[in-house]
């Protein structure tokens, strides 16, 4: 398969005061369509700052990120924008849902910037939360469901526009065992049935257990590609 | 309709805080209202002066008079179309707090020329008749309680001594603005009492009240007249109505102009209330933003969310205010009417309110919109909310 993520000799710098902090040195990745990859790392590595920098949440300072053939460096904030809302679907930690907002609204939220009708946005929005499981939940606000309930939403949100790619950092990371476990076999699900191209920051050796390939950073330096190898 | 529901229910968030903040800005609504509705009320009698009408006074002062014979002078200057005459009293009904300004007029001109006293002609025909008849305002007899035909006692400070009348009309404004507080009687009544006791103000007039045949006409006219009493014993200032009403109000211009101040200061404070309310709401939610703009939310879609609940939040509590300020006017309009005798909410002051929440709710989103722009959206995400 053709690489959807491209990173060539990438860098990326801080400043504090007159001290320019590097946070990410000459990264080089290739990520494929449909892989599963994941992003492993102590504290302060640079995990999250390179999956926003895929994301497109961020810009290197040096090197270059193509992701889907496009440059996303040289977009500007609001093509990044655009990028964004067609290209990614985010999964994050502690879920980001709107807690104004209905499941099912929150589901519809991204679909907003999209020409669909209101109708046909409903039928999205309830279809993908169908396929996450929570169609009975469509009702509730985030207050009114568990942490895995909530994150299987954010999963739909991700999903709803048909993403090139998923980002997820730490998606397991505050949830109980049980709904984790759920939320990864429902990762897995989307990588393996309908070919997501998924790249996940996380902590957890079972959550990197899901994924192809394991990268790890360590004081913004990437090692080598390995595959994943579960602690004995 | 999600964009207004988001809003609507962004505002609901916080029920407290946000009733809170509508009780203060509508409070600060209706003190704004009520202190311009007093400043209006300084300027009702500007706003009802009629353009071709001319007043007369002498040049000194309004405390010294004129000779009565003025009278078929000036009706005699070209372009005058028709002259009354009137002397302040300033007697006392019952005791110094019941106030009230009481003028005697010339009975057979006075009504013709401030048409918009309407006074019936049959009650005009029966104070014509009666030399101590006299005509008050419909709010003054409401608020003593007066019927036609009753007794009405003064005690004369200028002219001193008992005096007392008996009410033949009852005089209602043409407009909603004019006042209906004033009490009327016989100039002739006055001037033969004076006579009687031999005063030195016998036959001497007030002020004179003219209208002219064209309002372009007014400062020719008005120099013509004064012209005409130069190095008399009494020479004369002639102005238009608006001018001479003008002149009263210059003499609290001060207490106009502090109150003008605390109406602005009132604003000023409506605004910090707002904008504490909206920043504290927007820090709130900063990685809500944050993840919207993730999702490819543009910095429009988000700065519309933030300027829509503040604009919203300030125009229901401008529109409550206003709803709150209009009993209040009326019940302030109905017990303080010897001070305010037209105290009524003008659309424009409405106008003026709802146009300072408006201000108020784009001002104060505009720092916390800012804020959460100039945020990098992977701050925003790891914020905690």
């Amino acid at each position: 398969m053709s690489a959807i993520v491209e990173i060539v000799n990438l860098g990326k710098y801080y400043r504090r005061g007159e001290q320019i902090v590097p946070v990410l040195n000459d990264i080089n990745l290739s990520i494929r369509e449909g892989e599963f990859i994941g992003l492993m790392g102590p504290s302060g590595s640079g995990k999250s700052t390179l999956l926003n920098l895929i994301a497109g949440i961020d810009r290197p300072d040096s090197g270059s990120l193509r992701v889907g053939g496009i440059d996303i460096a040289g977009l500007s904030e609001s093509e990044l924008a655009d990028w964004r809302a067609e290209h990614v679907g985010f999964i994050f930690q502690f879920y980001n849902l709107m807690p104004v907002l209905t499941a099912l609204e929150n589901v519809e939220l991204p679909l907003l910037l999209t020409d669909l009708t209101r109708r046909q946005r409903r039928e999205h929005a309830e279809l993908v939360l169908d396929l996450v499981g929570l169609h009975d939940r469509s009702g509730h606000f985030p207050h009114q469901l568990s942490g895995g309930q909530q994150q299987r939403v954010a999963i739909a949100r991700a999903l709803v526009t048909d993403p090139t790619l998923i980002v997820a950092d730490e998606p397991t990371g505050d949830l109980d065992r049980k709904s984790a476990e759920e939320v990864l076999e429902l990762l897995e699900r989307l990588n393996q049935e309908i070919g997501k191209t998924i790249i996940m920051v996380t902590h957890d050796q079972r959550a990197a257990a899901k994924a192809h390939q394991i990268r790890h950073l360590d004081k913004g330096v990437l090692s080598e590609d390995q595959p994943f190898l579960p602690d004995v | 309709m999600f964009f207004i529901k988001l809003i609507l229910r962004n505002l609901l968030r916080q029920k407290l805080r946000t009733g809170l903040t509508i009780l203060g800005i509508m409070v600060a609504v209706i003190a704004f209202c009520l202190l311009t509705t007093v400043v209006n009320s300084w300027y009702a009698g500007v706003d009802a002066a009629v353009a071709k009408r001319l007043v007369t006074r002498n040049a000194i002062s309004l405390a010294f008079s004129m000779p009565l014979s003025y009278l078929n002078r000036i009706r005699q200057v070209d372009g005058v179309q028709a002259v009354t005459y009137a002397n302040w009293f300033g007697g006392i009904y019952i005791n110094e707090k019941n106030f009230f300004p009481q003028f005697a007029v010339d009975a057979e001109s006075y009504f013709d020329i401030t048409t918009y006293y309407r006074l019936s002609a049959e009650q005009k025909k029966a104070f014509l008749l009666d030399r101590q008849g006299a005509v008050a305002g419909r709010k003054l007899a409401e608020q003593y309680g007066w019927k036609i035909g009753d007794v009405i006692p003064l005690r004369g400070t200028i002219y001193p001594g008992n005096w007392s009348f008996v009410l033949r009309g009852i005089y209602h404004g043409a407009e909603k603005s004019t006042d209906e507080s004033t009490f009327f009687f016989h100039w002739q009544n006055l001037n033969e009492t004076l006579k009687k006791r031999n005063d030195s103000r016998i036959d001497q007039i007030g002020v004179f009240v003219m209208d002219i045949n064209h309002a372009e006409r007014a400062a020719e006219i008005s120099h013509h007249i004064d012209a005409t009493f130069k190095n008399s014993l009494a020479e004369t200032l002639t102005e238009t109505e608006k001018a001479f009403q003008l002149s009263f109000v210059a003499m609290v211009e001060a207490i106009v102009v502090a109150i003008q101040v605390v109406s602005f200061v009132v604003i000023v404070i409506i605004m910090a209330v707002m904008a504490n309310t909206m920043a504290m709401n927007v820090r709130e939610r900063e990685r809500e933003y944050a993840t919207m703009r993730a999702l490819g939310f543009g910095g429009g879609y988000i700065g519309a969310l933030i300027l829509g609940e503040s604009v919203i939040l300030s125009l229901s509590a401008g529109v409550l205010g206003v709803w709150a300020t209009l009993p209040l006017v009326d019940l302030i309009g109905e017990k303080l009417v010897s001070f305010f005798p037209i105290f009524l909410l003008s659309q424009a002051t409405v106008l003026k309110a709802f146009a300072a929440a408006l201000v108020v709710g784009v001002v104060a989103a505009v720092f916390p919109l800012a804020s959460v722009l100039r945020h990098r959206v992977g701050d925003g995400l790891r914020s905690m909310g």
